[in-house]
């Protein structure tokens, strides 16, 4: 989530002659990462309609309610309440659309080798504390690097492509839990399904959020880069990155 | 990042200008779309393209469907008396020992009477199974009733290979379904008369209703008056009312 190739804040700006432009996301990461957002969010709007209906879950001890999704007013400024037929109907035709466009990009990123850049390394664990503590500046240095992503960066973003995979088949498992029963057995049963379809829905809500956060954080470069594919770096700084990448 | 193509910034600018063209042109067409969705003229109130869908993953399912495959059964001690959610055509009163169900064919011609004895004279199974309703509960309860494809060898007959629906309405016609052949055939598609061994009440279709574990409780009618065999779907309840209906599960 933050941006790997930004020079350190302590760097001067260097002369502009020096910058150049580095590949960083392919076109097809690109296209589906884009195809993928109104997607998702058609599914969770359309998903919080059909939600509405039976809103019962909540966090808390037997009969103590420690907290509850979605106050009233929530689903009434946001036209979810009182939709679940067309909640359903968005739902399920969406579905194939989030699905097709998911399974293109798993295919797409063994395909392509992408995935290297993408699953956790051997030092995921260790490095993920660092970045942590190096995005709270608490620590001056970031961990060094192979590829796009950070630590973090790689755990996060594998997490969330296997929760899209979660989403899909719990989806499938509460779609059609006789016909598809032994998806709905391998979820612990129907209701468990649907409780792992909502959890899994309220990650994506809050990783949503953090992305956002993340990226607008990381400037103008990085978020550029998700739209031409190119990087502009600072020619020091890129030199000092391919130190690393093959140290 | 060394073996990563790398642009000069003339050249990166080239190709920043047209990404952001680019971009612009898919967002405007996938708004486009958006809109074309929304805005395609409704089928029974949602629009006609998401009708249009609910009607191809209906031809999945239903293609994929198997008469010989048993939606799962629960102990009977997990089993409970349902909870009511709708009381649309049961509403009035009934004397359940007057009461009748019409069987009819596809010109409405009428094909036969029965009483509760008639269909409790059927072999009675019972089945405990998952109940759910559309609205995201689920529950488990146990039935006890005939099956359907026992009733169906009444009128054998007269069944020809173009039956492809069965529609069934309450007394007062005020709730209605379309329910398909192959889902009517299934063993655990029953005529219910009982509920956790005892008679049916009010509230939960006496004296006869259909139950399944292989539709959503909104096709799973009460009090049912009305048996009718059509070669077409007729008109549902729920179905004009937005819902998909196929709703199998």
């Amino acid at each position: 989530m933050t941006a790997i190739l930004e020079p350190d804040e302590a760097t001067p700006a260097p002369p502009p002659a020096k910058r150049r432009a580095v590949l960083k996301h392919r076109r097809g990461s690109r296209w589906m990462h884009w195809i993928n957002f109104p997607l998702l969010t058609i599914m969770i709007w359309s998903g919080l309609r059909i939600y509405w209906a039976e809103d019962i879950y909540a966090f808390g001890i037997l009969d103590w309610e420690w907290f509850k999704f979605f106050p009233e007013w929530f689903y009434e400024t946001l036209g979810l309440n009182r939709k679940l037929a067309r909640g359903l109907a968005f739902h399920f035709s969406f579905a194939w659309l989030f699905a097709i466009n998911g399974i293109a990009f798993a295919i797409y990123t063994l395909v392509t080798g992408e995935w290297r850049e993408l699953v956790p390394d051997r030092r995921a664990l260790k490095d993920s504390v660092a970045v942590v503590l190096h995005d709270l500046h608490l620590r001056k240095e970031a961990p060094s690097q192979e590829g796009r992503y950070n630590a973090v960066q790689r755990m996060t973003y594998s997490l969330i492509i296997l929760l899209g995979g979660v989403a899909l088949l719990t989806g499938f498992a509460i779609f059609k839990p006789t016909q598809l029963s032994f998806l709905t057995t391998m979820f612990g049963g129907y209701t468990m399904a649907r409780r792992i379809h909502f959890a899994v829905t309220i990650i994506f809500m809050l990783f949503f959020v953090v992305h956002i956060l993340q990226v607008a954080r990381a400037g103008w470069r990085n978020f550029a880069s998700m739209l031409t594919g190119y990087e502009v770096v600072d020619a020091e700084v890129a030199t000092d990155q391919e130190e690393v990448d093959h140290g | 990042m060394a073996e990563r193509p790398e642009l000069s910034m003339d050249e990166y600018r080239r190709r920043s200008r047209r990404s952001f063209l680019t971009g612009g042109a898919a967002l405007a067409a996938g708004f486009a779309g958006w809109r074309g969705v929304q805005r395609s003229a409704a089928d029974r109130r949602i629009p006609g393209i998401l009708r249009d869908v609910h009607g191809v993953n209906e031809s999945i399912w239903s293609s994929l469907f198997r008469e010989d495959h048993l939606a799962k059964e629960f102990a009977y001690e997990d089993a409970s008396i349902l909870q009511v959610n709708g009381v649309i055509g049961i509403r009035d009163e009934i004397d359940v020992d007057e009461w009748r169900v019409v069987v009819m064919g596809p010109d409405r011609e009428i094909w036969g009477f029965h009483d509760l004895a008639d269909i409790q004279a059927l072999p009675r199974h019972e089945m405990t199974i998952e109940h759910k309703c559309i609205e995201g509960w689920a529950q488990v309860t146990n039935w006890g009733g005939a099956r359907f494809s026992d009733f169906l060898e009444l009128y054998a007959d007269r069944l020809t290979d173009d039956i492809s629906d069965v529609y069934l309405e309450t007394p007062d016609r005020d709730y209605f379904v379309t329910m398909d052949m192959a889902t009517m055939r299934h063993p655990q598609t029953l005529l219910a008369y009982d509920m956790l061994g005892e008679p049916l009440d009010n509230d939960h279709g006496a004296p006869l209703r259909l139950a399944t574990p292989l539709k959503y409780g909104i096709k799973q009618i009460k009090r049912i008056g009305l048996i009718q065999f059509n070669t077409d779907k007729a008109r549902d309840y729920w179905g004009d009312r937005g819902y998909d209906d196929y709703v199998g599960l």
